[in-house]
């Protein structure tokens, strides 16, 4: 940028002075980055490595890795039926909350981006912000006092006979993290949807598609990147939830989180624990590929 | 984007759109005003409307625990929200700023990790890092960890600030003999400003909202609010837990709408 011609004149660049300057110009980028750069590899990218090898380590006697024996017991116990009973019921539930999450906000972004005034589509974006960012842990906690057993919603539900005292169950696990997760929905899902170019659809009526078909052919295929990075943005979170099935869940419904953080705690198997979490990072990472892939970076 | 006139879905199914979006925002708001409006509940049970009543907050003030972890938590909020904007908004001006430097393609991919990543991993990657380091856990180590995820919140926000900025006054500043420094002083810094006052009250609003993270990496006497806060709602729902969460709800939203409002600013 800086280092071109600024007077306007053509001519030719000495090639050596040009090198030079690029070079400059990338080493004063790679100064900028140096410290996130540094603080990432040490706060981050080493800790993410030390998870997996002491995946590999054998269990102390305080639950601490053994830097000794090293072994794959933490990995072959992934196998064992309690633990797949687990990892299976995590990746339903996150999978439910994906495809909930979806058909709602689609529907929800939807509206928002076909509002015709832009005043008004901030307005409501605004408005789906402040709880996307407000404290999660009060925001679960709401529910837990909302489906409290002497709580209207209880009640309700026994009046009517429709369902009966949801605290601690799944279900009350899925409210939640419908609750918590639906605005990392919205949000990329808006982005792609408002930068459809609309004479698309508006060509595909003229030529005699019926609205559902336009709908199927045109907006959902350009939508498709807000589609993909609000699923990650859900899924990966869901998947590795921990607050929301501890406050609202009970014994009954332990999900990958809770599982991960009793083997730092009360089972005292952080080998153990090391797997399942390098299980949960292999996801992330490549979801992190996808989500680049998609091209729809919106947080 | 305009809208075009012959885009108009059936009004049947506009109605609809029209339903589930105020649904939704009833969803997302309805809860949170529930525990607003019952931590001014006198009654002792939680659910039931007991008449206006302040003494749950009242009871706050004299909690020696509770007051210890408020000083924590803002301690810890200031000084990884100070840093983080700080690197923050020098790794959005390497991304947006370089085109070509060693390693930035990885260094664009890892800075989105802590953003996506779920809280239980981030934990236990932090709290096996520091055993093995050996660095003590307290106050020192959850600020770090804060750090470790506001990073790519500032960067990302900052540079979203960047993206919309326009080259050419950077380069007229140039023209003038501005030097570096000069012209990142008086030209780019102020037109980022509101992204980088806008990542960084992102910033402080996630490090005093954080319960995971923190939990896995305080040491004795180091708790923050939300920590505190969920050690009780584990125990049983007490009318003093509305009224600490009315607080952090009311403060987070305060922050969280500064943010967008500086952040939208022109």
């Amino acid at each position: 940028m800086l280092d071109e011609r600024s007077d306007g004149l053509p001519g030719k660049a000495n090639p050596e002075l040009e090198r030079r300057a690029q070079r400059r110009e990338s080493w004063r980028g790679f100064l900028h980055a140096v410290p996130a750069y540094v603080y990432l590899i040490v706060f981050f990218v080493l800790p993410l490595i030390v998870v997996f090898v002491f995946s590999f380590a054998s269990r102390g006697r305080t639950g601490r890795p053994n830097l000794e024996g090293w072994n794959v017991d933490s990995w072959t116990r992934l196998t064992e039926p309690l633990v797949t009973t687990i990892v299976t019921r995590s990746v339903v539930m996150a999978i439910i909350n994906t495809v909930a999450c979806l058909v709602i906000g689609y529907a929800f972004a939807y509206w928002i981006a076909t509002r015709p005034k832009l005043s008004t589509r901030n307005l409501l974006l605004v408005l789906v912000l402040i709880p996307f960012w407000s404290n999660f842990l009060v925001r679960t906690y709401a529910w837990r006092m909302l489906l409290d057993s002497d709580g209207y919603i209880t009640q309700l539900g026994e009046l009517t006979g429709l369902w009966g005292r949801l605290l601690f169950t799944l279900p009350a696990v899925f409210i939640g993290l419908l609750y918590g997760y639906l605005p990392f929905m919205v949000l990329p899902l808006y982005a792609a949807i408002e930068r459809i170019d609309w004479s698309l659809v508006e060509a595909g009526r003229d030529l005699y598609a019926s609205g559902t078909r336009a709908f199927l052919k045109i907006t959902l295929p350009l939508s498709r990147p807000g589609i993909i990075a609000g699923s990650i943005l859900v899924f990966i979170p869901s998947l590795g939830a921990y607050v929301t099935p501890d406050i609202l869940g009970g014994a009954k419904t332990t999900l990958l989180g809770n599982f991960i953080v009793t083997q730092f705690g009360a089972a005292r198997n952080w080998p153990f624990g090391s797997a399942l979490s390098s299980a949960i990072l292999i996801v992330m990472v490549l979801a992190t590929i996808l989500y680049f892939r998609s091209g729809a970076r919106t947080i | 984007m305009t809208l075009h006139e012959g885009v108009t879905t059936g009004r049947r199914v506009q109605r609809l759109l029209s339903f589930n979006g105020w649904l939704v925002f009833a969803f997302l708001y309805l809860p949170i005003l529930v525990v607003v409006v019952f931590s001014f509940s006198g009654a002792e049970n939680v659910g039931i409307w007991g008449g206006f009543s302040v003494r749950w907050y009242e009871r706050m003030l004299g909690n020696g625990p509770l007051l210890n972890a408020i000083e924590n938590t803002l301690w810890v909020a200031l000084w990884s929200t100070i840093v983080s904007t700080v690197v923050g908004t020098a790794a959005a001006l390497a991304l947006d700023r370089y085109r070509r430097w060693v390693g930035r393609g990885t260094f664009d991919a890892v800075l989105y990790m802590p953003v996506i990543i779920p809280d239980v991993t981030m934990a236990v990657m932090l709290l096996l890092w520091f055993t093995q380091i050996g660095l003590p856990l307290g106050r020192g180590s959850i600020i770090l960890a804060h750090i470790a995820f506001n990073i790519s919140f500032v960067a990302i926000v900052v540079r979203a600030r960047l993206g919309n900025m326009d080259p050419a006054m950077e380069e007229a500043a140039a023209d003038l003999y501005a030097g570096r420094w000069q012209a990142f002083r008086r030209v780019t810094l102020p037109l980022i400003m509101p992204g980088v006052l806008g990542g960084g009250l992102l910033a402080l609003t996630l490090s005093l909202d954080d319960v995971v993270i923190t939990s896995f990496v305080q040491g004795p006497g180091s708790t923050t609010l939300p920590v505190h806060v969920f050690g009780l709602i584990r125990r049983s729902v007490t009318p003093e837990i509305n009224a600490v969460s009315t607080i952090m709800v009311t403060a987070s939203m305060v922050l969280v709408f500064s943010s967008l409002a500086i952040q939208r600013r022109e």
